[in-house]
């Protein structure tokens, strides 16, 4: 067993061209415009554990989940996987080994699964597409375990994908992941399009397969609390750049970093019935055009000066790992 | 006790398809009191924006009341004609609708269209309803409400547009907002903003509000009383502080033990096995019996109605006479 993490993310960065098309820039006079999704990220992911990251939309999330499984290139930064570098192994014929150890479940179990397509056909495309099987029994056998690992009946091998219900269908696209017996499966945002029980049902059996197989998550998510019920470490995301990384424990008991406590103000909580607050006020701003400094400081009740201009650097801070001025200088 | 604002009795909706008719809600009452907000909560396909839409009378066709009142101050509302109740929406009940972008029109500014709600339905000039236009834009926390006034939805952001909504609804001062899942399209920082915003404004105008949504916690902060609705039926109905800390029906107690709480640490989530029946297939007898932890014999053959229990009120029979010891 190697003591190296399973995952290691360094100085990750990726750069959108989002410009208008060049005639139009030509005669509108209008400059190239780049967005950037996500802007120095760092962090390691132990074998068997999970790390969540959160943020609201467009704070680059997604994007880290699609570099960790190879679906975009790094602009800047590399990816390591068993302490192998993603974007180079891909190029070369070890690339399909690794594809088979990473997987990912997308949010949406109704466009992330094709409809003309039986659920055997589904599951097994994985198995049939790394050689995994011979023959279509032995196909047919290895599809029916897997669908029953998730907790679905062996006679839905034969149905459609319109047959299913939301949650039902989050199962084949978790089965379908867990096909290729991977050993880090990304998940970005699985449960959003679900309701809360049916949450419930996909959360659990998520953490009885991490159990059971040892597995090691990348969990996206926007919502905290379903964050603190699976992850044990929490990066918080603002505007592409990672704010802060901590154990759960201490995320939750102990919030640093301005955004992350006023994240965890926002939850409506079901205990705190008729609390009266003071949200904060202000808008995620335009990824287009970031603030100068930390990007966080307009919405920031502790913001001075420094802020305004000098970019914090996530640092470790007391044990955990923090971008913030005003917490280092110790004015939080 | 003063008179309830809105009555709706033993309300029935029904979709009349090619394959029979599909009864969408079934025996629904409720009240709600001036200047309450009552939460409605469920999961998809419960039923709980169709009892929205059927209150403010934008019911999908081919989607009919079948049987059942809605009174609004003790007039019936649900009879009315178009125009009627063309007269009665915005004036008297308002809506705030989930998806801020798509309940404004993109081709007129948002003074434009907030001049018109007004002129619409209170007695004011143009220049006047244009002041009282801008006034509602502050009042709903949009910065420099004198120049955004005449910009058009898509320079708004997403929290800026759904306040803009909400402006809209409060133009006329009606007593009733009906707001189904104005925040679920929202981050949750502008989520908290405009719940508050919102009870804040319903408040000071004194507007009774029916939030939909399906966020518990959303329900749990802002509301006074709330119902569970559960396929096409309430399964619940009472103060929030009972309905969340003593669930009453199996149903509400398996949705608070699925929703991962903030305060403590559980290796899993309680789960309700199964899914909402769906409508063409409802179980006789109570219609979560298939799922139901507790069900009994009486569960699988009749339907139970809303029983008091306690402060709420339960369609469940383990709380009927001679049942107390299962409950």
């Amino acid at each position: 067993m190697s003591n190296h993490p399973l995952v290691e993310v360094k100085d990750l960065a990726k750069i959108f061209d989002v410009s208008a098309p060049w005639l139009n820039r030509v005669v509108e006079r209008k400059p190239k415009m780049y967005v950037h999704a996500v802007d120095g990220v760092s962090f390691t992911i132990e074998r068997g554990k999970t790390l969540a990251l959160v943020g609201e939309s467009g704070c680059g999330k997604s994007t880290v989940a699609r570099l960790l499984v190879g679906l975009y290139k790094p602009t800047q930064g590399v990816v390591s996987f068993d302490g192998a570098d993603i974007a180079a192994t891909l190029a070369t014929p070890e690339g399909r080994t690794l594809r088979r150890r990473t997987q990912m479940i997308f949010q949406d179990p109704y466009a992330s699964l094709n409809p003309r397509w039986k659920v055997q056909d589904i599951v097994g495309e994985p198995l049939r597409e790394h050689g995994m099987v011979n023959g279509s029994d032995e196909l047919q056998q290895r599809v029916i375990a897997l669908l029953q690992s998730v907790g679905l009946a062996a006679a839905d091998v034969e149905k459609f994908p319109h047959q299913f219900s939301g949650g039902q269908r989050q199962r084949i696209s978790i089965a379908r992941a867990l096909a290729t017996q991977p050993e880090f499966l990304v998940c970005d945002e699985p449960t959003s399009a679900l309701d809360v029980s049916v949450q419930a049902q996909v959360l659990n059996i998520m953490k009885d397969l991490q159990r059971e197989r040892g597995l090691t998550y990348l969990f996206i998510s926007h919502n905290l609390a379903v964050v603190r019920h699976v992850a044990d470490q929490v990066g918080v995301m603002y505007l592409g750049r990672l704010v802060e990384l901590a154990d759960k424990k201490d995320l939750f008991d102990n919030p640093r970093h301005p955004y992350t406590r006023m994240l965890l103000d926002a939850i409506p909580d079901i205990h705190m019935t008729g609390r009266s607050r003071t949200p904060v006020q202000g808008e995620v701003p335009n990824p287009l055009n970031p603030p100068s400094g930390c990007s966080f400081h307009p919405r920031c009740p502790l913001a001075n000066d420094r802020c305004k201009v000098e970019r914090p650097a996530l640092a470790e801070f007391q044990g955990i790992k923090i971008a913030c001025h005003a917490v280092a200088e110790g004015r939080a | 006790m003063t008179a309830p604002l809105l009555e709706v009795r033993n309300l029935r909706v029904e979709f009349p398809t090619r394959r029979g008719t599909l009864l969408a809600l079934d025996d629904i009452s409720f009240d709600i009191a001036p200047g309450e907000i009552l939460g409605v909560v469920g999961e998809s396909g419960a039923g709980k924006s169709l009892t929205g839409a059927a209150i403010i009378g934008l019911l999908d066709p081919p989607g009919r009341i079948a049987s059942g009142e809605i009174r609004l101050e003790g007039k019936r509302i649900d009879n009315l004609g178009y125009e009627e109740m063309r007269r009665i929406r915005g004036r008297q009940i308002g809506a705030i609708f989930q998806d801020p972008l798509t309940s404004l029109n993109p081709l007129y500014t948002v003074g434009r269209q907030l001049v018109e709600t007004i002129t619409t339905h209170l007695p004011m000039s143009q220049s006047e309803a244009r002041k009282r236009a801008i006034e509602l834009l502050e009042q709903t926390g949009i910065p420099a409400a004198a120049q955004r006034v005449d910009q058009y939805p898509h320079q708004f952001s997403g929290g800026m547009r759904q306040r803009v909504v909400i402006a809209l609804a409060l133009a006329a001062r009606p007593k009733l907002i009906v707001a189904d899942e104005p925040t679920t399209a929202l981050d949750v920082s502008i989520q908290a903003q405009i719940i508050s915003l919102l009870k804040n404004l319903c408040k000071e105008q004194g507007a009774a509000v029916m939030l939909v949504t399906h966020d518990m916690g959303v329900i749990a902060e802002t509301c006074d009383r709330v119902a569970v609705m559960y396929a096409g039926r309430v399964a619940e109905i009472g103060p929030v502080q009972d309905v969340i800390h003593k669930p009453a029906h199996p149903y509400t107690t398996g949705l608070m033990g699925s929703i991962p709480a903030m305060d403590e640490d559980r290796e899993r989530l309680l789960q309700i096995d199964g899914s909402m029946p769906r409508l063409n297939s409802i179980p006789t007898g109570c219609a979560y019996n298939p799922r139901c932890p507790k069900v009994f014999d009486r569960c699988r053959v009749e339907r139970p109605n809303l029983i008091q229990a306690g402060a709420t009120r339960v369609a469940c029979w383990l709380h009927a006479e001679g049942q107390e010891n299962r409950a």
